[in-house]
Parts: structure tokens; sequence; C-alpha cells
């Protein structure tokens, strides 16, 4: 196939906050690269059906998101506890988490439901309105304010419960955390 | 990408009041926010891997290339 370099262009510009999606999604770097790459292989295989002049970048989380979430319900199928299981497998393997400083947070996010991380990293990390996430995930706008919500709040308990010595890069963060003055 | 632009603040009333109860809440969601940004922007500064490069380019070709 021929692709339209400026298509080309806007899919390869994605590419970078996909990975992070991808990432912030499946907890896990090799995961997360091949489903971009499949996201990439089922936008070229349906470029017909990019209505050019429209958000190419909300287009690609689409396909990726969808790919993630159909991929994540056969695997619950063949596992009950999915969420359980995944953050198991973290706790085990603290390297699929990338970088140290980030791990407690990324095993935090793990801990969340599905759709409350989605929604959480679309508004609050990759820079998408309430709007364009719903539209990504295929929901009301309403639905997902309270995903972000609730996500919000489910981090804020997992992160100064758990571990509050281990999170944020000073002290006042760490006193914050905890609850009390210095 | 063409989305940067962060949500509209009037969207922040859409928080609970237990959130809005206490300004040590506003505090830790200002870090969460933060540090979800600092996880997920350190992915993004690693830029397009080669793979990812190379699978357009392959990919980006008439498709009778090759095959004659």
């Amino acid at each position: 196939m021929k692709l339209d370099p400026a298509l080309r262009d806007q899919i390869l510009a994605a590419v970078p906050s996909l990975r992070a999606f991808a990432i912030s999604l499946s907890g896990n770097v090799d995961r997360a690269d091949d489903l971009v790459q499949e996201t990439m292989l089922r936008a070229l295989a349906n470029i017909h059906s990019f209505q050019p002049g429209t958000n190419m970048s909300a287009w690609l989380f689409t396909i990726l998101r969808n790919l993630f979430r159909s991929e994540y319900r056969k695997r619950r199928r063949e596992v009950e506890d999915a969420d359980g299981s995944f953050a198991e497998s973290l706790k085990s393997h603290p390297e699929q988490l990338g970088r140290v400083e980030f791990q407690e947070f990324r095993a935090a996010l793990a801990q969340l439901p599905a759709e409350q991380r989605e929604a959480l990293i679309l508004v609050g990390a990759s820079g998408f309105s309430y709007e364009e996430a719903a539209d990504i995930c295929d929901c009301a706008v309403g639905t997902i304010k309270s995903r972000v919500n609730r996500a919000r709040s489910r981090l804020a308990k997992l992160l100064a419960i758990d571990n509050p010595d281990d999170f944020g890069p000073d002290h006042a963060t760490r006193a914050v955390l905890m609850g009390h003055d210095n | 990408m063409n989305s940067k632009k962060m949500p509209p603040r009037s969207d922040m009333k859409a928080d609970t009041a237990e959130q809005q109860r206490s300004g040590l809440n506003r505090e830790i969601q200002a870090k969460i926010g933060q540090q979800l940004r600092a996880m997920y922007d350190d992915v993004v500064q690693e830029g397009v891997p080669e793979r990812f490069a190379n699978l357009l380019k392959r990919l980006d070709k008439p498709a009778d290339e090759g095959k004659s």
C-alpha cells in the first residue's frame, strides 16, 4: 500500500504517546510494544476509514484501547481473577514496571479496575478532554468523570496507606501523604 | 500529537464533596497528577523506537513491490 505522507507523519507522531498509554494499561513494556505494533497494523489496514482532518491520535488510541480490552476479556475467561493475577505478577516481577522511581506508582495503578485506569490516564496524562476520552472508551462523558474521580480517590488511598515512605520525591510529599505536618 | 489541551477547570466541579473537604486531599491529588504525568512523559520522551519506524517504512510500499 502507499500511505499519504501526511498520515504517515501523524501516525509516527502519535507513537510515543501510544506507547506510554499501552505501558500504563498493561504494566509491561514488551506487551505494550506488541499492542502498539498491532494498533499500527490495524490502522494501516483500515486507513481508508480514517477521516482526514479529525484527530489521528484519538483514532489510534481507540484502536489500541479496543485491542487491549478484547485481549483482557480473553484473559479474563482463562483466569478468573484477572486483576488480582496482574497485580501479583507485578509484585513478583517488579522489573516489568520500568524505572525504579515509578514502580510504586505503577504498582498502585495496576490495582485499579481497567476502566478506571484507562480513564485516568487518558484525561490525566494523555491530555484528552473528558469528551474525547468518552469517545475513545465508547461511554458517556459523565461515566468518564466518575471513573476518573474514583481512580483518583483509590490511588490516594493506595499510595497513602500502603507504603508512604516510598512514594514521592521528597520529605514534604511524604509528610502530606501521611497526613501530618513535617 | 495535537491534543495536548487540558480539560477545562470547570470540570473540577465534578469532584465529590469528600474530595473537596480538605486541602490535604487536594495536595495529594496534585501529587498524584504530577506523578502520573511524570511516569507517562518518561515513556513519551523515548520517542519512536526503531522497530516502529521500520514497520511503517516496510508497510508503506506499493502493494506489488517485491512480488515480481
